[in-house]
């Protein structure tokens, strides 16, 4: 870097480019929010989805699973995962896990959840697979 | 030392490696389940493993960071520190905090520990990375005000350089995007682009501050190079890093709801973002080059190469694999990702905390640099550790390739595990990577105890 081109003409370059570009993100993220209604389906939250998303932290899914991409990646993604097992097959899933695991076999904990909590679990998976995610997985093995 | 209360930083960067330590065998255990799915099922599940790796993780490098900055700013402000007290009242605090949060993911079911910590009063916890319970983030919260708080009055009272100041931003930037982490809205959605303002804009925005910083202040120790050349690359690199990594945050809004668009935004910016790695990489190797003495602490110099050079590769290449949208479609959310998440976090936070120890560390006990049998020991450890994760990393990228092929991009999709099972040779291969890299990490402790008596002075 040659001497016509001082420090205080690089601090300034920082701050103002700085500024511009936090600038040019909150404008961007003040459009996807006036956007996201028609994308993120909140109209149909429901008290059921609400407790199913918590159901689904309390847990840590996410610990072991993806959701829409996110998360960890030693079990199956579920934003759609009742498109490959439906409802009844995805509650039936969960309910069957033994106590003690597969023997040398990945295996999910047997969470114990009620009738209702299942209910929740999976109104909420389905709910996020009826978000716009531009037609994320490629397929349904997600 | 030239200040006394710089001393205070002897506590975090111990604290530092022993946390660290803790994060490579919850590694291995990890890999290992990887593989043997059923190893310690369900003592510790993978899910709970998972957590207290990644967050031993977060942990060590904000103690790094802390340790790192009660170092470098009485020296780069040219006066005490505004209250070791302080400083050492909230190490304290923040190692309990943080012990007792790993005591709680490993002795109770998590959602036992939601229940008991209040997640009912704000339900933040469940989120990749920000699993911590309310108290626990609440107590970051205040351990970093406080800190801050310290620091920023430091620099007040002093000297104000440069270098200070890009550090302060990045700190001050990494308490107020923390704050992110208590929005939990119920709209899936918008928790996720909430989540990405601390995730994202923490890795690839503010922390980057922290690393020129740290860089910058070891290179013109360590090579005597003007303060006026160091600081003007350094504002180049954190213009660029800002000016590609705010608007990259687009990468993540490709697929969770949010408009197209951001497949445009984002491929775009944060195909730009290698360019302040590879400055950064430019930088170090240039000031090395040009440098005006001859620092007797060859292993912090090494450091701070291989820090750039590993940043660049894991956080600029990997992450430009995987970033462009179409490409990202079928990459999303694989062991792509987590490949370049490897090498990212060693290459540019792990090495840098790294490098900042090394260097200030045999100051802190009293000479310039170590003996050169335990500069030998260190730089040995150096090496493996860096070959172990480009090992690491290749692995995943071999087992990522493959899972999309297998997974996704065949005429015949397989199912997730099936998929799993056919890429097992991989994360074997990744896990004796991994056992390398703890062999690296023993030597690097092992550096530490060697050559203590055959020293030079300060």
């Amino acid at each position: 870097m040659s001497g016509a081109f001082t420090k205080s003409m690089a601090r300034n370059i920082f701050y103002g480019g700085t500024v511009f570009f936090f600038l040019l993100f909150l404008a961007l993220s003040f459009d996807t929010h006036s956007q996201l209604p028609k994308r993120d389906m909140r109209a149909n939250i429901t008290p059921q989805i609400a407790e199913g998303k918590k159901l689904w932290e309390v847990n840590n899914c996410i610990g072991c699973h993806t959701l829409m991409g996110e998360g960890a990646y030693f079990a199956p993604e579920l934003g759609n995962v009742v498109v490959r097992y439906g409802d009844e097959g995805t509650k039936a899933f969960i309910q069957a896990r033994p106590k003690d695991g597969i023997p040398g076999r990945r295996s999910m904990p047997q969470f114990n959840f009620t009738d209702e909590q299942l209910d929740a679990i999976v109104a909420f998976l389905k709910h996020v697979n009826s978000i716009n995610d531009a037609n994320w997985p490629p397929n349904d093995q997600g | 030392m030239q200040f006394k209360s710089q001393a205070v930083a002897k506590p975090y960067f111990i604290a530092a490696i022993g946390l660290f330590v803790g994060q490579i065998l919850f590694g291995l255990i990890l890999g290992l389940q990887y593989v043997l799915g059923d190893f310690l099922f369900p003592a510790i599940p993978f899910n709970v493993a998972r957590m207290v790796h990644t967050n031993l993780l977060i942990v060590w490098l904000l103690f790094g960071f802390m340790g790192g900055a009660y170092y470098m700013i009485p020296e780069e402000s040219e006066t005490e520190l505004f209250s070791p007290k302080l400083a050492l009242a909230l190490f304290w605090i923040f190692l309990v905090a943080g012990a007792l949060t790993i005591v709680g993911y490993l002795a109770v079911p998590y959602a036992t520990l939601a229940e008991l910590t209040g997640n009912n009063l704000l339900e933040t916890m469940g989120r990749e990375f920000l699993e911590q319970p309310l108290p626990t983030k609440l107590g970051i919260v205040v351990v970093a005000l406080g800190f801050l708080f310290n620091l920023t009055l430091t620099v007040l009272k002093g000297k104000k350089t440069s270098i200070s100041l890009v550090l302060l931003l990045g700190l001050w930037g990494l308490a107020v995007f923390f704050l992110f982490s208590f929005y939990n809205p119920v709209n899936v959605v918008l928790d996720k682009f909430f989540w990405w303002w601390t995730v994202h804009l923490w890795v690839e925005g503010v922390w980057e501050l922290i690393l020129g910083s740290f860089l910058a202040f070891v290179l013109i120790k360590t090579t005597g190079v003007d303060r006026e050349v160091i600081e003007k690359w350094l504002y180049v690199i954190v213009t660029l890093t800002l000016i590609t990594g705010i608007i990259g945050t687009g990468h993540h809004y490709f697929w969770i709801g949010t408009p197209e668009y951001w497949q445009w935004w984002g491929s775009i910016f944060s195909a730009l973002e290698p360019i302040p790695f590879f400055a950064m990489t430019v930088f170090a190797f240039n000031m090395v080059n040009r440098r005006r003495r001859e620092h007797p602490n060859k292993a912090a110099v090494l450091w701070a190469l291989g820090t750039g050079v590993m940043a660049f590769l894991g956080a600029g290449v990997w992450g430009f694999l995987h970033t462009l949208a179409p490409v990202n479609y079928y990459t999303h959310g694989t062991q792509i990702t987590a490949a370049h998440g490897h090498m990212a976090f060693y290459g540019a936070y792990a090495m840098v905390n790294l490098m900042m120890i090394s260097y200030a560390m045999p100051i802190l006990r009293g000479r310039a640099a170590n003996s050169n049998k335990s500069q030998v020991l260190e730089m040995w450890s150096f090496w493996l550790m860096t070959v172990a994760m480009v090992f690491i990393t290749l692995f995943l990228t071999a087992a990522g390739i493959l899972q999309v092929w297998l997974q996704r991009a065949s005429d015949t999709p397989l199912p997730f595990m099936v998929a799993q099972e056919k890429i097992a040779l991989f994360y074997w291969m990744r896990e004796w990577a991994g056992v390398a890299f703890l062999v690296g990490l023993v030597i690097y402790i092992l550096s530490f105890f060697v050559g203590g008596q055959e020293e030079k002075a300060a």
